[in-house]
């Protein structure tokens, strides 16, 4: 049957000049003409215009992504489709996987981060996999900008308005604030499931002649072309891009994770995917081509929300909380009864075919008839010139204010990028599932396996200045940080996902940026052993030409064999020995320190990853042998905030008395250097001769330097001696003090 | 019976600080729309009432009252 | 004790409190699918926490209508055992089996967080393993916790002893401060006039096991699996 598809009576024309205004670039335009042979339907405009553009297509990155390692023993999905899997041990596996909605959240904050939480639970449980864990990295313009607090209460409200809905734990995550995203927010979305090995589902279609079924909420006109606003810069139009914003229901969400799952057990469902950006368009075409078929499906027969939508906004309708399922020809009904005891629609709409096409139709007219290839496969895949910049960032530190120590350290612990975030995380359901051995607050999250005696450790972390500084040691540095956060906890790094945030590609410095950041991260990925099994790039995150510095996300998943082992930051008996491990010197390149006290220039040290991988063995064991009492990383504001912050124990405060540099002769840098990969431990007196050797003997800087004292207070040196209730207070009431001035 | 409307009271903060200073006791509702077949207005109306006793309103912290449309 | 915790569209903490009953006590529990009618025989009745029907109207309002509500209303009537939990309690006030009504935190905001809470009365079924004054660290996490009831209510209710828990801080005293959500009377927990139907915001089956943070919901647990008729 070769029935011709059609534009309908008054849509527009298709032409180069429609196709502009679709975002195509005009050899992209004649690209789709040659791969089918004719002129486009309007509709077929729309829908390639959406699978095309970078946040669809990953034009500009795929071709670097290739370099990222993506296989181990523990593999049991790499990417290629909706999620990653790490076996994890005891019959489980590990589905997970971070994404961006960063531009969706500027234009309406609480429907931006609500979906991008609710968009990241459905590329989970697509798997099969029920969701056990959230997490997400937000960074906001400076506290003082006047949309700030605005976009702060929309996202994090959200967050907790999808998330706590859904029964998801949200149970770790990192807030930043900088100037340098005033005008372009980032909201990275992370979700963990757990899955029995064997019962991952798949995403690729099979069997011609398997109906397709839709199931959940109706489809209306939501969030149309917000996969194109993604691959945009904002400008002053960009307010009233607010329709294109989709909006979630997390109880319509919750029942479908529900009969998806229980669906599951039927084994009827043959392929699921979730419809995500480009909605319809994407997971029906992506389903078919993974699986070498074509698809057919019946426009008529989707569920509306609104009476008359045309084809081409069912195909590009982004409405939340839909799946698309191939079902096993003949059990629809049984899949049928699952959706209706959960209320949810189930419909079949059309079926798998032999001939590798991708057709739509809609009032009796075919509307689209396409190559299956050509909408993901045959999507246009860039090189695009990378070139590092000729105007390089001060390579000197200046500090213009020189304050006193205590002066410093509590300027620091005031600092909204290092006090308590519980502001944030209080709003945050973090114990609901009944897993959460240590939630928010913490360096890692750890969660327990039922059942077992096994538990999962979770980090997310990114350092937009070292990586403005250098965007392949700043990458590097923070997969060394994100692993050696969840080896702190106790356990063994074992698998990563990533969102690399970047400005507009077509810049070859940000291109530039972006290449070295991903080789940064695979040759970290490497000497961890830790591959990358999923991810998400989201670029264009610039506004009137000014981009983002390289933020690449990166969140690491941890094992640990006996949750009993897991260790805190926090110190917990007076005349323990408090020690340092590190694998290098500290800097103020790159520091809170610098960013608060003068200019933030200066050069990151080298990174021997031999030494960092050396380290996180040297964590996992000492805490495997019950060795370690406690043990911290040290980021933001250097070792005097991470021995303060080890002292707020919330069950007893205890205070602690040490040595820094030489002879007393300490420096700023001692204090609040950052960027030496440095861990505070405190052990018995009896074990440091055992945890010395652990790292001594792998050719760590290893240094006992002082204890931990039951008077709270921190004495350090004796240049600084402060009571840990103020310090403690200030650390509390940085974040909360700032809003209550705002009424 | 003097219940708390924290909501009313944040709105009415931010309109003052929005530089309304002529604004107090804010209350914050809900409007719900429903198209009910009845014969009459009367009966409409009586319908309504029990609706509203029986779900769309909690006596306990909610007043309400409702107007029918299109005789 | 044959207990069982009723699931609604949007019920969240069904599992949590069936594993705290059935895997941590070893008691026999099951879920109850709220279309059904019928309790199964059991002794003990457990609304979970969560957002039943997104917490659509107002919280609680569209579930007290499901079909499993006409029984569980009997049931209570015939002097079973009826727990409330966080959005349960909630259902139990729309459904008028306690009094009051649970509505918006004074802050707006959802809050998650461990609280003190001290017994007022250790003489009911669900409280009997505990005595006057205890102090109970439980986590609440809601969005819509601040208790309300009529002033003359309130008063009957307290000479009654209905007033079962109320939020305190660590030393055991009644403040703003300690009040998480502006509850009038700083109240967490209340049971009807018969003291068999129990509501409370904070969440026992989230303090059953050492490692994810303490116990002493188990203290809840086991006065009502100790009461059985």
């Amino acid at each position: 049957m070769s029935e011709r598809p059609v534009s309908l009576p008054g849509e527009p024309k298709v032409d180069l000049e429609q196709a502009r205004a679709h975002g195509l670039a005009p050899d992209e335009y004649r690209k789709i003409e040659q791969i089918i042979g004719r002129t486009p339907t309007y509709t077929e405009l729309g829908v390639f215009s959406v699978m095309w553009s970078e946040h669809c297509s990953y034009k500009s990155s795929r071709r670097h992504l290739r370099k990222l390692p993506s296989k181990s023993e523990l593999v049991v999905q790499g990417p290629g489709e909706n999620a990653g899997a790490i076996d994890v041990g005891d019959g489980w596996a590990a589905v997970f996987k971070i994404e961006s909605h960063n531009h969706p959240s500027f234009v309406e904050p609480y429907q931006g981060a609500a979906t991008g939480v609710g968009g990241i639970l459905r590329d989970i449980f697509t798997m099969g996999a029920r969701p056990v864990a959230s997490m997400n990295s937000l960074k906001f313009g400076s506290f003082e900008h006047p949309r700030t607090r605005y976009l702060l209460g929309g996202v994090v409200g959200g967050i907790g308005g999808y998330g706590n809905c859904v029964g998801v734990p949200t149970v770790a995550g990192e807030v930043m604030f900088d100037a340098a995203y005033n005008a372009n927010i980032l909201v990275n979305a992370f979700c963990l499931g757990l899955v029995r090995k064997g019962e991952m589902m798949s995403a690729k279609a099979r069997g011609p002649g398997n109906p397709v079924l839709y199931v959940g909420s109706a489809t209306g006109r939501d969030g149309i072309h917000g996969a194109s606003m993604a691959s945009a810069e904002f400008d002053k139009q960009s307010e009233a891009k607010r329709p294109a914003v989709q909006v979630g229901d997390p109880f319509t969400e919750k029942l479908l994770i529900e009969a998806c799952l229980e669906a599951g057990k039927t084994g009827a469902i043959v392929a699921i995917q979730d419809m995500g950006a480009a909605g319809l368009t994407s997971s029906s075409s992506e389903m078919a081509s993974h699986g070498g078929l074509g698809i057919e499906i019946d426009l008529d027969k989707v569920p509306l929300r609104e009476a008359r939508l045309t084809p081409y906004e069912i195909l590009l309708s982004e409405s939340q909380e839909r799946m698309l399922i191939v079902a096993e020809r003949g059990r629809e009904a049984e899949l049928k009864t699952v959706f209706d005891k959960w209320d949810l629609h189930a419909v079949v709409i059309g079926h798998v075919t032999e001939d590798k096409r991708w057709r739509m139709r809609w009032r009796g007219q075919i509307v689209a008839d396409i190559p299956i290839g050509a909408l993901a496969d045959d999507a246009p895949l860039y090189d695009r010139p990378a070139a590092e910049p000729e105007a390089q960032p001060q390579t000197k530190i200046s500090i213009t204010e020189k304050p006193g120590t205590a002066k410093a350290l509590r300027a620091l612990l005031d600092s909204p990028n290092i006090a308590s975030k519980k502001w944030v995380y209080r709003q945050y359901d973090s114990i609901v599932q009944s897993n959460t051995v240590l939630g928010p607050g913490s360096d890692a999250a750890v969660l327990r396996i039922k059942n077992s005696r096994r538990a999962i450790a979770l980090k997310v972390d990114s350092n937009p200045r070292a990586c403005a500084l250098d965007p392949y040691l700043g990458a590097v540095g923070t997969v060394c940080e994100a692993a050696r956060n969840v080896a702190c906890a106790g356990a063994r790094p074992v698998g990563i996902t990533n969102c690399l945030n970047y400005g507009n590609p077509e810049r070859p410095e940000v291109m530039w940026q972006f290449v070295r950041g991903v080789e940064g991260l695979r040759d970290a990925s490497i000497a961890f052993g830790a591959p990358v099994v999923s991810g998400n790039v989201s670029f264009y995150n610039e506004t009137e030409g000014h981009p983002i510095p390289p933020t690449p996300t990166i969140a690491v998943l941890g094992v640990m064999i006996d949750v009993s082992k897991h260790v805190t930051q926090f110190f917990k008996n007076a005349g323990d020995a408090i020690a340092i491990v590190r694998t290098a010197t500290p800097s103020l390149a790159a520091s809170e320190y610098a960013a608060i006290f003068g200019i933030d220039g200066g050069r990151l040290g080298a990174i021997d990853l031999a030494r960092e991988a050396a380290l996180i063995e040297g964590l996992v064991e000492g805490a495997e042998q019950g060795l370690i009492r406690s043990a911290h990383d040290v980021a933001e504001g250097g070792l005097a905030v991470a021995l303060a912050e080890a002292c707020f124990n919330p069950r007893a405060i205890l205070g602690a008395e040490v040595e820094l540099g030489r002879a007393g002769n300490a420096a700023a840098v001692d204090f609040f250097g950052e960027g030496a990969s440095t861990v505070v431990l405190s052990i018995a007196e009896r074990d440091a001769a055992r945890v010395e050797s652990l790292f001594a003997g792998r050719g760590l800087e290893f240094a006992v330097i002082g204890r931990v004292i039951a008077d709270p207070r921190l004495k350090i040196s004796g240049t600084l001696d402060e009571g840990i209730a103020e310090l403690q207070r200030i650390y509390e009431d940085a974040i909360p003090r700032r809003l209550r001035g705002s009424d | 019976m003097g219940i708390l409307d924290p909501q009313g009271r944040a709105v009415e903060s931010s309109l003052q600080s929005l530089g309304f200073k002529n604004v107090s006791g804010v209350k914050v509702g809900k409007y719900i729309l429903l198209e009910v077949e009845a014969r009459t207005a009367s009966e409409a109306r009586d319908e309504a009432k029990k609706m509203c006793e029986a779900l769309l309103a909690n006596p306990v912290i909610e007043d309400y009252r409702f107007e029918v449309d299109g005789e | 004790m044959k207990w069982g915790v009723v699931r609604f569209p949007g019920s969240l903490d069904d599992g949590d409190a069936l594993y705290a009953i059935a895997e941590v006590m070893g008691q026999d529990a099951r879920i109850l699918w709220h279309k059904d009618e019928s309790l199964g025989g059991v002794e003990c009745i457990l609304l979970p926490g969560g957002f039943s029907y997104g917490d659509y109207l107002r919280t609680g309002a569209i579930a007290r209508f499901s079909p499993i509500m006409k029984s569980v209303a009997k049931f209570a009537a015939d002097g079973g055992l009826v727990i409330g939990i966080c959005n349960g309690f909630q259902i139990l006030c729309e459904a008028h089996l306690i009094p009051g009504a649970l509505t918006r935190n004074r802050s707006l905001s959802f809050i998650c967080e461990r609280m003190w809470i001290r017994v007022e009365n250790a003489s009911t079924p669900f409280t009997r393993a505990t005595k006057r004054g205890d102090l109970l660290r439980l986590p609440i996490k809601h969005g819509e916790g601040l208790y309300v009831a009529p002033e003359d209510e309130l008063r009957q209710m307290e000479e009654r002893g209905q007033v079962i828990l109320r939020y305190v801080d660590a030393d055991g005293r009644e403040s703003d401060a300690a009040n998480p959500n502006g509850s009038m009377r700083a109240i967490a927990g209340v049971a009807n006039q018969r003291f068999n139907v129990f509501g409370l915001m904070p969440h026992p089956e989230h303090a059953v096991e050492p490692m994810l943070g303490g116990v002493d919901g188990l203290k809840i647990f086991q006065s009502i699996a100790g009461s059985a008729r």
